[in-house]
């Protein structure tokens, strides 16, 4: 009776990272077509595009405070605007883009730092809070301070980059480029969370309780977690602003900072690809519910909601949660 | 007497302001020793653990680790003074490997340090090195447990405190923790275990405490406990049968109320 009990039930020995290999093709080609996409559409098709590949930066950013620390972010609009302000203002005095790019990621890093600190010794959800009037009240800086940002006319003609002497100043260019800079985030983010130092986020995300109970400092992962979200956001700024040549305070109010983080949950939070089916999203929905106007982020709101009571794991647990059907074993 | 490594003294604490669950507890644990802390469901031995590893701040009353009061301490500090602590139900990281747990056990130790305490570990525990590779959740439940036991020990503490390990193992299983844990102790390290298993915990124990409603009800050397004839009535609500001392079925003696 002894004997059977470890050996009867012979377990499937499954490495941590299935089928890496077959993901990582499938990965390329799913890359490869999106990089090629833009070849069949027009001038606005690629925009489009590349302001997901923008958006892609800050919401992965995201997902580290929201899927690993377990916080709640809601001023990620606040750090795309402050990247993309400190980007224009420098590239308009005639600063090279490569300059303005690490500022914008380290002024994001540093605000992040100095905004969660206080707010995260405080209690845990005070983090939503904080960074809720933060965003107001970055946007209120943009508006107001026209000496500098130039208030709601914003700032216009901001240029786009070149790069080994290659204009990057066309559409298609710029899309690549932003592209490739967004892979190449994402890539250290993946590489970030799978070193011996960043394997402490996952744990954070598994179990925060038993981390701690090993020593792992929660308050300082989580703080780092937010500051290198809020570093991506700032990043994403930067792109942004070239993308698009001209911004004003609009695009970085906490509307935008909601649909990021709808984006970041719809996905799955904590899941490392978790915000792109989110983003996809909410890039597209805005055309596509157009004519709606600004009805559609309620429409949107309680279609999260509705996804949260069916699929709490978000739309990247659907396969797993058929399959625990199929086998008759829901979690 | 041996040395006494841990100490509670009036220790009075709880969750919220306004419920006690600690009403001045007094005991002790000694170097060497396993000290098997049992009683009814919600007596409070979980806390007592959690107390001592500094997630609970005792509103009066003194915790001493190795004569130094360390009432609240951080867990970072108490880990590297020495303690370490196991708790009930599963502790691993589900979604990383075997190794990675290990490596997070000893996240406090330099780079160096980390690869030949893991290798030490793994010697103690040939099936779980076997699986190294393999993510945590599809360990078995032994096999799940001598993993916490082993990232526990990564930094060589000189106290555990482990709460209900038999939980969901098969009686042979549990045998196993408990020859672990005597190994241990034999080696010099001090155990404080909350078991509900109680009779064979008994068997592998030096010291048994009964707490009863945050309070020392009981402290006896364990072999005279289990020798006790009034061992069922005195705090298992008469469940177990009889004074077989075969029934080791998982938290078999654990339906006290
Ligand atoms: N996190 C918590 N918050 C509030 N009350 C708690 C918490 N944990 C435990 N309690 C309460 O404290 C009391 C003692 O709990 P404790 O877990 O120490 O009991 P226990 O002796 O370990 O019981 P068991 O044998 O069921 O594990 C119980 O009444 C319980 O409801
Ligand atoms: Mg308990």
């Amino acid at each position: 009776m002894n004997a059977s009990s470890s050996t009867v039930i012979a377990r499937p020995r499954r490495p941590a990272v299935p089928r890496s290999r077959t993901r990582l093709a499938l990965a390329a080609i799913v890359v490869i077509a999106f990089a090629l996409l833009p070849l069949g559409l027009k001038s606005y098709g690629t925009y489009l595009c590349s302001l997901f590949c923008v958006y892609l930066m800050a919401t992965f950013g995201l997902n580290l405070t929201i899927g690993y620390a377990g916080q709640m972010s809601l001023g990620q609009a606040a750090f795309l605007g402050i990247g993309a302000y400190i980007a224009a203002i420098g590239m308009k005095a005639g600063l090279p883009f490569f300059a303005m790019l690490p500022l914008a990621a380290l002024a994001c890093f540093a605000i992040g730092l100095a905004l969660g600190f206080p707010a995260l010794r405080v209690q845990h959800h005070y983090l939503a809070f904080a960074t809720l009037g933060f965003n107001v009240l970055v946007f209120l800086v943009l508006r107001n301070e026209e000496a500098i940002t130039g208030g709601t006319f914003g700032i216009r003609g901001i240029p786009r980059p070149s790069l080994f002497g290659l204009s990057l100043e066309r559409d298609l260019p710029y899309f690549w480029f932003t592209l490739a800079s967004t892979l190449l985030l994402i890539a250290l983010l993946g590489w970030l969370l799978r070193s011996p130092w960043g394997r402490a986020f996952a744990a954070l995300r598994d179990n925060p309780i038993r981390a701690e109970s090993l020593g792992v400092n929660i308050t300082a992962y989580t703080l780092l977690a937010f500051a290198i979200g809020a570093c991506c956001a700032g990043i994403a700024g930067a792109y942004f602003a070239s993308l698009v040549g001209f911004i004003d305070p609009a695009p970085f109010n906490f509307t935008a900072s909601l649909l990021m983080l709808l984006g970041v949950i719809v996905g799955g939070a904590g899941r490392f690809l978790g915000p792109v089916v989110g983003t996809v999203i909410i890039v597209l929905l805005p055309e596509w519910l157009r004519f709606m106007q600004n009805w559609y982020l309620a429409a949107f709101g309680v279609a999260v909601i509705a996804l949260m009571v069916w699929l709490p794991g978000g739309l990247l647990s659907l396969p797993e949660r058929l399959a625990s059907r199929r086998i008759g074993a829901l979690p | 007497m041996s040395e006494r490594i841990i100490e509670f003294e009036n220790v009075v604490a709880g969750y919220t302001p306004s419920l006690t669950i600690l009403n001045g507890t007094t005991f002790d644990a000694r170097k060497g020793e396993i000290t098997l802390l049992i009683g009814p469901n919600g007596a409070g031995k979980s806390t007592v653990l959690k107390t001592l590893f500094g997630m609970l701040v005792p509103r009066t009353g003194d915790v001493r680790f190795e004569g130094r009061r360390v009432n609240g301490h951080s867990q970072r500090d108490l880990l590297a003074l020495g303690m370490a602590y196991v708790p009930q139900g599963r502790n691993l990281f589900a979604s990383l490997s075997v190794r990675h747990n290990l490596e997070l056990g000893g996240i406090a130790l330099p780079r160096h340090a980390l690869a030949p305490r893991i290798d030490e570990v793994l010697a103690r525990f040939p099936r779980i090195r076997e699986r190294i590779d393999n993510q945590a959740s599809t360990l078995s439940g032994g096999e799940q447990k001598q993993l916490e036991v082993g990232r526990a020990l990564l930094l060589r503490p000189r106290v555990l405190l482990i709460d209900e390990p038999s939980i969901g193992l098969s009686p042979k299983l549990v045998q196993d923790v408990m020859a672990l844990l005597r190994e241990l102790a034999d080696q010099g390290v001090t155990v404080l275990m909350v078991e509900q298993n109680v009779r064979t915990a008994l068997k592998y124990a030096d010291r048994a405490l009964v707490l009863e409603m945050g309070r020392l009800a009981l402290d006896r050397p364990a072999h005279a406990l289990l020798g006790d004839p009034d061992l069922n009535r005195l705090f298992l609500g008469g469940h177990v049968d009889g004074r077989a001392v075969t029934s080791t079925t998982p938290a078999g003696g654990g339906s006290a109320v």
